[in-house]
């Protein structure tokens, strides 16, 4: 026998045995290093060249290179194969119920009337109103005197008031950072366009409709040039934004000390669309917020001089938005925390 | 105030449904809170004629009655009425009629006869009780002999007629009345008003200034006029007069009284008729004595102090003067001369009076709001030649003047250039001119400037913006152009401090808590629990309840609160923070407290529920301090945050509470809540923190920073030792710092032990250490000569026992 008849022999065992192995450590410990390794007959053959003569050398090496070849391609693709079955057994074995529960994950959610007021703040930003928020134990002056409520004023009792002292009180609305503002605004550096969210307290009794502490949004544009329309035309964007474009909006004349011409604002009845129903009293219409032309008065008293100077304030309660927006039934429940309440909301 | 609609048809021309005007007066004027038909939802309720009536064989008290209703057949129907009597047209509800409070009446027996309907009384067919007329309280009602028998009743009782009720601001009393509201319609719909004033025909020969004389301090009473009507028949009102009084909600009480009380809600000037012949000597006006007493028409007693405005005689107060007349001077079935009294009360004192002794009447209703100063003798004319149609008086010839105050029309110079730049709108002075002059307002132009004069009725007008608002109102604020206000650009957006707020709730909702809004008003005891400082407390001078009386110094005290809530509904796991104020001052006599930013949590329970392949794992103070520290580090703060034990809160666990520290400045606190706080609380083992938000929007932040991460490998080694137990961590990760070396750039503490096989003083930690060389590969010599130095100097300092 020849020593190219041996290698063929010796390809064609190496192959028969590579194909029945059925491990991987089988072929990887065993067949490779029996047929490859460096007292394997390959490497033995190939010594062997050396053995032959001259011209015989570069054919049988040559052969013996390519039988090495062919058994390394048979162990490769034997392992491979090898390799794909144990992957494959071990993802039918690894499978799992995937409709079994989730890991829980801790999870804090917002406050949905924080998410309300930051709503609208957003909104406000991007027409370039500045945030700004003021005390919540407030001056009677700003509260009252300075919005055009003077002490025996008959709208005094619209907003039955916590007071601390004579002078000091829980302001009963965010309308006196109106005053404050204008107070302090320098118009010759541009318009005042402003938004301040906040707490408010009132004299009531806690019940499903009332509650002693809400919230409210004032907000207040002053320029040369502001109209009544640019206020309706606000108003409109602000609450077709916050409860959808489908609501028709209604602007009604409504008395506010601090505002002339007044109005109040309605909106479409969420729960009957229009048609009457319980929640808008029959009415089809909700009211959502007051605004209107800020009183000479007003910007008199912050030294804004209102022959030159006008402009449309408003505000609303983020308490009553989330009331009519999600159908809570008690106003209470934002301040009682619950947390099957409060993780409903994110 | 419910306004009739068939009343304000005697006035002015209207033809629409009364939704649609209801839905115009809203969208003009003022608010409308509901549109009501009385005979909505009756049903088969007919004029019937009882024709024969005997009595229930087996009853004491029952009747049975033959109803003519107009058919072939008369009805029988029984009824137990006192005052059932053949011949009288009665309110019969037939077998299928519907009555108040949508009953069925349907054919039945009582007590063993045949009944076929209901004979009924007002509050039967819906009139609440406080509206029904004294004598019909207790008995059947008798309609109009010459009411047709069969016709549905509605019409003869005024309840085909549509009540609008107006919600009133406070600047529109001229909607209080029939009169200022057929105005006001007038100017909506473009259409004449046809008010004419009755002339009274003073037909006695008497005066009144000979039968009574006044006294009026004219800063009670501006304007106050008195009349007499001499030898009155008091009886009912005619039923038109009733119905109007009962449709606006007022009960029909005898001509005179409905006199006054018709005169109010058509002209909204609120009367009183007092009898005559009760008074002795002269009627003033003035402020009551303190301690003096009056009965009241609701016989009330109240007694008055020197604040309060009385109508009095020689004996003492005959009227709450603007608010409520006394029953001792009251007109009766006996009355026989009648002083009607018209003024106009000081609005403001009246309405203090009316607040203060929590009399709400409509008659101080129209004073607060101001009434019409012209029409004053007006209607005290008017009222007097009623009396003398509908009670036979004879009105005497003069009016007694107590005071008289001489009303200015408003004159506003106004240009309609102004009127279009506040609403955005390009009006001509034609149609301006227009809706003032449907105002009733006169106008005298002169190119764009208009001089505008106010009617008195209209006491609400007196500058340009009061103007301008009658023209948008009256124009239709639907047509309002929508636009948006056009100014030179600005800038909006969150400052910092406003931006910090909201990037902490962010952070602490994505470390698992909820944000909880408690209340700020709490008791005097929860207001200053777990105080950061110190700090006097801030009453309120009236609270409204016991829980609410003091502002809070503290936010944790109010999630204590919301902790409970949840528990006594058994929820236990509960994660919440709040960001918000606390109010502190520097000492008592400080009178507004400074406002403080503080940002807190309170977590009891576990904060990841139970699972099937999870435990729960109950909140302790190391997974609050994780949440506390990972906050503090997102938000930034330029320097070491350390945490130092203070045993020092009464309301938190001695042994379990830390104050945190940045850079050195005391931010808060973060701990267990004390046991014997949490049982006052009653609720389970809870963890806090309370920080003062405002310390760290003041504290320098880092500037976001980056550092290339190093290609060479680190080396890690671990040191575990021996150590007294109470050393605290933070002494021992301090040396190991400090002789860590350059390369030292973490020390992790992985394992602490303290139990079996470890002596009971001490307690064995173990640390890993992870050097690295930025710049180079690091050997392990280096490594091994800076662990040798931290073990020599641990056992040096602290004595420990390297393991």
């Amino acid at each position: 026998m020849s020593l190219k008849d041996d290698l063929t022999k010796l390809r064609d065992d190496g192959i028969a045995q590579i194909n029945q192995a059925t491990d991987v450590n089988e072929i990887t410990k065993e067949i490779k290093v029996n047929l490859l390794g460096k007292k394997g007959p390959i490497t033995q053959a190939l010594r062997g060249i050396k053995d032959l003569p001259v011209e015989k050398r570069p054919e049988v090496g040559s052969y013996a290179n390519e039988i090495r070849d062919e058994i390394q391609n048979a162990l490769d693709a034997k392992l491979k194969e090898l390799e794909d079955k144990a992957l494959e057994e071990q993802l039918v074995a690894e499978k799992i119920d995937v409709t079994l529960p989730s890991t829980p994950v801790a999870k804090g959610h917002p406050h949905v009337i924080q998410s309300i007021i930051d709503e609208i703040c957003d909104m406000f930003m991007g027409m370039g109103y500045e945030v700004k928020s003021g005390p919540e134990v407030e001056e009677d002056k700003y509260n009252f005197e300075m919005m055009n409520l003077p002490k025996d004023h008959p709208a005094r009792d619209m907003q039955d008031t916590f007071y601390i002292t004579k002078e000091i009180l829980m302001r009963t609305q965010t309308s006196p950072m109106q005053a404050r503002t204008l107070e302090k605004h320098d118009f010759s550096k541009g318009p005042l366009k402003m938004i301040s969210p906040g707490v408010v307290y009132r004299r009531d009794t806690d019940d499903p409709t009332h509650s002693h502490q809400f919230h409210q949004v004032e907000g207040i544009v002053i320029d040369k040039n502001i109209t009544m329309g640019d206020l309706k035309g606000t108003l409109e964007y602000l609450l077709h934004q916050l409860f959808g474009n489908k609501y028709d909006i209604r602007l009604r004349p409504s008395y506010f000390p601090f505002t002339e011409p007044s109005v109040e604002a309605d909106v479409t009845c969420f729960k009957c669309d229009g048609k009457g129903c319980d929640v808008c009293k029959h009415s089809g219409w909700i009211e959502v917020l007051g605004a209107g032309m800020v009183h000479p008065n007003v910007l008199k008293m912050a030294g804004v001089d209102a022959d030159v100077y006008g402009g449309f304030a408003f505000g609303l309660g983020p308490d009553r938005f989330a009331m009519l927006k999600y159908g809570v039934e008690d106003i209470r429940d934002f301040y009682l925390n619950d947390v099957r309440f409060l993780s409903q909301f994110n | 105030m419910k306004i009739s609609y068939n009343w304000l048809k005697e006035y002015i021309d209207l033809d629409i449904p009364a939704d649609e005007l209801a839905e115009k007066i809203e969208r003009s004027s003022v608010e409308v809170d509901s549109v009501i038909k009385p005979s909505d939802g009756l049903k088969k309720i007919v004029v019937g004629k009882i024709v024969e009536m005997e009595n229930h064989p087996d009853s004491d008290h029952l009747h049975i009655c033959q109803v003519d209703v107009g058919e072939d057949e008369p009805v029988q129907i029984v009824c137990g009425a006192p005052n059932a009597q053949v011949g009288k047209n009665v309110i019969t509800a037939l077998s299928g009629a519907r009555v108040a409070d949508n009953m069925k009446i349907k054919k039945s027996k009582m007590r063993g006869i045949q009944s076929n309907g209901m004979l009924c009384a007002l509050d039967e067919i819906g009139y609440p009780k406080d509206v029904v007329p004294k004598e019909w309280a207790d008995g059947i009602y008798f309609l109009p002999e010459d009411a047709t028998l069969g016709d549905d009743v509605y019409k003869y009782l005024g309840m085909d007629d549509a009540l609008i009720d107006l919600d009133v601001t406070p600047n529109r009393g001229d909607m209080l009345s029939i009169y200022g509201t057929v105005h006001d319609l007038a100017a909506i719909y473009n259409k004449p008003a046809k008010f004419d004033l009755d002339k009274v025909s003073e037909t006695s020969d008497k005066l009144t200034s000979d039968q009574i004389q006044s006294d009026v301090n004219d800063e009670i009473a501006w304007t106050y006029l008195n009349r007499v009507v001499n030898d009155v028949e008091v009886k009912p009102s005619p039923l038109w007069m009733q119905v109007r009084l009962w449709n606006a909600g007022i009960k029909p009480v005898n001509n005179i009284v409905d006199i006054t009380n018709y005169s109010m809600l058509k002209f909204g000037q609120p009367m009183h008729a007092y009898d005559l012949d009760k008074l002795s000597g002269k009627v003033s006006v003035r402020y009551a004595n303190d301690g003096e007493k009056i009965t009241t028409l609701d016989e009330n007693e109240v007694e008055l102090d020197s604040n309060d405005l009385v109508v009095a005689d020689d004996n003492g107060p005959i009227a709450m003067a603007g608010v409520i007349g006394g029953m001792d001077s009251s007109i009766t079935a006996d009355t026989k001369n009648v002083l009607f009294e018209c003024a106009i009360f000081d609005p403001i004192k009246v309405r203090k009076m009316a607040r203060k002794h929590v009399i709400h009447t409509e008659a101080s209703q129209r004073f607060e709001r101001g009434v019409d100063p012209m029409a004053v003798e007006d209607v005290l004319s008017s009222a007097s030649e009623m009396a003398r149609e509908i009670a036979n008086g004879s009105v005497t010839n003069d009016v007694l003047v107590g005071s008289k105050y001489e009303a200015k029309k408003a004159v506003i110079e106004i240009s309609v250039a102004r009127i279009n730049h506040v609403l955005g709108m390009e009006l001509s002075a034609q149609e301006v001119i227009d809706i003032f002059e449907r105002l009733g307002f006169e106008v005298k132009a002169t190119g764009d400037d208009l001089v505008v004069t106010i009617p008195t009725r209209r006491g609400d007008i007196h500058i340009q913006a009061d103007l301008i608002e009658e023209v948008a109102r009256i124009y239709g604020y639907d047509n309002l152009p929508s636009t948006l206000p056009t100014t030179t650009m600005t800038t909006g957006g969150l400052n910092e401090e406003q931006q910090l707020i909201r990037d902490s709730r962010h952070i602490l909702e994505g470390l698992g808590l909820t944000h909880a809004i408690s209340y700020a008003l709490t008791t005097e005891e929860k207001a200053k629990m777990f105080m950061m400082g110190e700090s006097a407390q801030t009453d309120l001078s009236y609270p409204m309840s016991s829980d609410h009386t003091t502002l809070r110094m503290n936010l944790v005290s109010g999630l204590l609160d919301d902790i409970a809530y949840n528990k006594a509904r058994k929820v236990d796991n509960v994660a919440l923070y709040e960001q918000g104020r606390v109010f502190h001052k520097d000492n008592e006599d400080v009178v507004k407290p400074d406002e403080i930013e503080h940002l807190a949590g309170a977590m009891t329970g576990s904060l990841v529920d139970n699972s099937w392949n999870q435990p729960a794992k109950n909140v302790d103070f190391f997974q609050i301090k994780g949440i506390v520290n990972e906050y503090l580090e997102t938000i930034g703060l330029n320097g070491e945050i350390s945490y130092v034990s203070n045993a020092s809160y009464p309301e938190m666990h001695p042994g379990r509470t830390a104050d945190i520290f940045v850079h050195g400045h005391y931010v808060g606190f973060v701990g267990q809540v004390h046991p014997k706080i949490a049982k006052q609380f009653k609720i389970n083992e809870t963890y806090v923190f309370d920080l003062n938000l405002q310390t760290i929007i003041d504290l320098p932040k880092k500037e976001q920073s980056y550092e290339l991460v190093s290609k060479y490998p680190s080396i890690k080694r671990d040191i575990a030792m021996l150590i007294d137990k109470n050393i605290e961590n933070d002494s021992i990760v301090k040396v190991i710092e400090k002789r860590g070396g350059a390369y030292l750039v973490d020390v992790k503490l992985f394992d602490l032990y303290e139990g079996e096989h470890v002596p009971e003083d001490k307690k064995s930690l173990a640390y890993s250490l992870t050097f690295q060389n930025k710049h180079d590969t690091l050997v392990d010599d280096d490594v091994n000569n800076v662990m040798d130095k931290v073990q020599r100097n641990l056992e040096k300092e602290f004595n420990v026992e390297i393991r």
